[in-house]
Parts: structure tokens; sequence; C-alpha cells
């Protein structure tokens, strides 16, 4: 923020950043191969929803457009939940191997918002692994910060730091990753995972 | 590049900065009233102006490092933990995340007054605090709306500007009380050449430092609302839900003015940052308006409701 906008009291609504949500891929194979941990096939993004008409019909064409796309592969439809905090999480489910097109369709409500004006609206897109253990862990994008941050829930609302800074070692450059630390929140609960 | 549905509203900037013109006016006339009486005087009482000009700026110093630790122990808050407070922090990250900003600690205040504040120096040090009445009387997306309206006036450095907007009111207050003591204890004192010119300059030094108190005083309070409307534009235009801020708004200032009158006064001296002012003015209406540190309800509810059309414009 420049010092005029802090004079003035404004702020400015922060863009999304998109682009670096395409590394995933690589990221998941990479995370596979070194501590087996599958992609689920499934991701969500999440959203601060508007009120009024003019979001909600955003969302409803969002909606559609998934729906067609996962119908000509014999996919699941996609879904729709409202956390507690008031946040919509979009979930798209695909198999486990194809994480490119998971990537896709997320990216496809990405832009959707964006070029209906909401892009600032968007908060994170989480997709979800798992590995033989039936350990549970969710890589979280960031859309005003174009980074990533593992999350690795526990029963009762713990969280295994441990395994979240293994997996961020082994993946290491793959991805970009979210420096400060206080802003790896957890997602407890969050659909998808 | 897709259009922005943030646009900024530029009748609110027009009067914040045509408030902060006038403060710096009144200040620079200020300054160069006193350097001329100075000049006029062969500097003897200029002594004091210096004085007080220092210890006004020891003051703004001090209360802009420390703002964080006197408002928390004024309130009575704790810092509450992520594992003490689930929901609240949960707020409060999604809000951080969604205006890419570094998260604040989080304090909590026993009090059954709705309210809530931030403060610190800049947003790294920043702390939010939140009394427990304004969590019970509150939903989740009600508390998100305060929280975004706290976290706004981090963003905008609220704290920083106010506090160096009030220098020249502390620095004219000092000037008022010195010059009166200057004029009973030093005007029957001997000062060399300069006896019988000290009582006469002591007073016109007092009277222009009340006019300028006064003035200044005004400009900050008007200030400080359009500070608050600043803040609450950011935040519903954060959550994207101007309607729970409204609501929360009409809750919180609804019990406010039920609360009894000790706790009102208790709470007086956090007031500026507070969410709400727990201080009600008697008599007319336009001079309770001219003296609040925050617009009043009516008017806050129809700034939101302007933010309402704006984000639900056809597309």
């Amino acid at each position: 923020m420049g010092f005029l906008d802090t004079l003035l009291g404004r702020t400015k609504p922060v863009p999304p950043k998109l682009d670096d949500l395409f590394a995933l891929p690589s990221a998941a194979i990479t995370l596979e191969a070194g501590a087996g941990f599958k992609p689920t096939g499934s991701g969500s993004v999440c959203f601060r929803p508007v009120e009024g008409r003019s979001f909600s019909d955003v969302q409803k064409e969002v909606q559609e457009l998934l729906d067609m796309s996962s119908g000509k592969e014999g996919g699941l439809p996609v879904e729709v939940t409202k956390d507690t905090y008031g946040f919509t999480w979009l979930v798209s489910s695909h198999l486990s191997d194809q994480v490119d097109a998971l990537v896709t369709d997320l990216h496809a409500v990405n832009s959707s918002l964006v070029d209906a004006g909401f892009g600032p609206q968007l908060l994170c897109t989480l997709v979800a692994f798992r590995d033989d253990q039936e350990r549970r862990l969710a890589l979280i994008y960031l859309y005003k910060r174009g980074t990533f941050y593992p999350f690795a829930p526990l029963d009762g609302n713990n969280r295994d730091n441990a395994l979240e800074l293994q997996v961020k070692g082994v993946i290491g450059d793959d991805l970009k990753w979210e420096p400060d630390l206080g802003r790896w929140f957890p997602v407890w609960g969050a659909p998808g995972l | 590049m897709a259009r922005t549905r943030y646009a900024p509203d530029r009748g609110l900037t027009a009067r914040m900065t045509a408030t902060m013109f006038l403060l710096g006016l009144v200040s620079v006339a200020f300054i160069a009233l006193i350097i001329g009486i100075g000049a006029a005087t062969h500097a003897s009482d200029a002594v004091i102006v210096l004085f007080a000009l220092v210890l006004g700026g020891g003051f703004a110093i001090g209360s802009l490092f420390y703002s964080d630790k006197i408002a928390l122990s004024t309130a009575g808050a704790v810092e509450v933990t992520p594992q003490q407070q689930p929901e609240l922090h949960g707020i409060v990250d999604r809000v951080c995340a969604l205006a890419d900003m570094p998260k604040p600690r989080v304090a909590i205040a026993q009090s059954p007054m709705p309210n809530a504040f931030a403060t610190g120096r800049n947003a790294d040090k920043s702390v939010l605090c939140v009394t427990t009445g304004l969590m019970n009387r509150l939903n989740t997306e009600e508390l998100e709306g305060v929280i975004a309206h706290e976290l706004s006036h981090v963003a905008h450095k609220d704290v920083q500007v106010m506090t160096i907007a009030s220098f020249l009111a502390i620095v004219a207050a000092l000037l008022v009380r010195f010059s009166f003591y200057g004029e009973l204890f030093g005007g029957g004192r001997g000062r060399g050449g300069n006896n019988n010119n000290a009582f006469p300059i002591l007073a016109i030094i007092m009277l222009v430092s009340i006019v300028v108190y006064a003035v200044s005083f005004l400009l900050i309070r008007m200030l400080s609302r359009y500070r608050e409307l600043a803040a609450d534009r950011s935040g519903a235009l954060l959550t994207g839900q101007p309607s729970a801020l409204k609501s929360a708004l009409v809750k919180v200032s609804g019990d406010i003015a039920r609360i009894p009158t000790r706790d009102l006064r208790a709470a007086q001296p956090l007031n500026a940052f507070f969410f709400a002012p727990a201080l009600s003015l008697r008599g007319g209406k336009s001079l309770a308006t001219m003296f609040s540190t925050h617009p009043s309800l009516e008017r806050r509810l129809a700034e939101l409701d302007k933010i309402q059309r704006q984000l639900n414009q056809g597309r």
C-alpha cells in the first residue's frame, strides 16, 4: 500500500495470483516418489461469497461449467459446501491419477471469478493426499500470496507439524512455499480433505 | 484485465484530504505564530515552547511505541492462543489471508460491553482485541465483519496517522498549562530587562494555544470519523458482506446505549480505537456529532448501503 493510500485510508483489494497453481502436478509426482503420499483426486477452491444476485449468478455459472466437464469423463459432479466461517468450497473430484485435470478444473473456477470481477474473494485452493497408513495431507495454495503450505490434520484439532515440515522438505523447490509460518493457518474439516 | 468492483470513494477521499489540509494549515500557522512571538520577545519565552514541543513529541512517540501494551492493560485484555480460541483465530486467519496481511496477535477482554479494537505501531506489531460481550452477541459472520473493520484500521495505519494528527493538540494543551503556571509564578520573579514584557506575552501564547487546541480538537475528531467510515468501507469490501457489518453495528449500538454509566467512564480513554464508541453525548444532536470520534449509526449504515449496491452492480 502506498503512502497516499495510507494517508487517505484506502485499501486496494488484492488480486489473486493464479499461475503458480500449475506447479502442482509435478510436485504431486515428487511427493509420491519421496514420501508415499498419493493424490486422492479431490481438490477444492475456497472463496468468500459476496452477498447479492451478481455473485450468486457467477457461482451458478461456474458450477454448471464444472458439471459439464466432469460429466464428459464420467466423473463426479461438483459439490458445493458452506463452512462454519461462511466461506464457500467448490469440491471437484477426479480419479487419483488425474491431477492435471483437477488443476484445470480449479483454474476454471479461479478464472471465472476473476473475469466477473470477484478475484479478490478467492481465499485458497486445497488438494488432498493420502498415504498407505491413511494419513491425511493437504497442499494449500494461497491466492493472495501465490504460495503453498502443507496441512496435515490429526484427530481432535491437532496438526502433524513434523509431517508438514517433512513434506515441505521432500517437495523442496518444486513449489513456492509460504515463508511466513504464521500464515499456515489450519482448515479443520475442509471439504474434500 | 478484469474490471474492478472495488472503486474508491472519491467523496470520502476529498473530505479526508480537506480535513488533513486544514489540520496542517493550523499547525503551520501555530508554529509560525510562536516563532514570531519568540522573535519579538528576544526568545526569552521560547524556552517553554521548545519544552512543550519536546515533551509533546515524547508523549506521541511513547504512546505510539507502547500503544499495544497500554491499550491491552487498560482494557484488561489477555492474549489467547489458537488452541484456546480456535474459532476466533480461524476468523482472523481467513480475513488476513484475504487481505494479504500478517496476522496480528489476538486478545480477549473480559467485559460485558460489546466492543473491539486493534492497535500497535505497525502491521507486524499489531494486536486485535475483542470483548467477551462482543463474542457472545454476534454470530460468526458479524464477528468477521467487525474483525475486518479493525484489521482495516491496521492496514490504514490509523494509530500512526491519529498520533501524528494529535501531536499538535498535545503541544497546544501543554502550552496552555505551562503559560498558565508561567503567569502565576513567573510574573512576580525578576526577569532582567524583560520583566514587564513577560505577562502579556505569556497571555498571548496561552490564548493562541487555546484557540489552536480547540480547532485542532474538532479537526481530529472529524478526521477520526472519516477514518472510521474508511475502515467500514474496506472491511465490507474485504468480506463482501456489508450486511453482516450492518447487523453487527445495529446490535452493538443498541446494546451499548443500555450499559450502565460506570462501565462507560472506565472505558472512555480507549474510545478512539474502538469499533463503536461507548460514550453518547447528551444535548444537541449536531453538537454531539461534531465532538464524536465515530460517525452516527445512520451515517455508517447509509455508507454501507452504497457499498452493497456497488458490489451488486450488473455484469
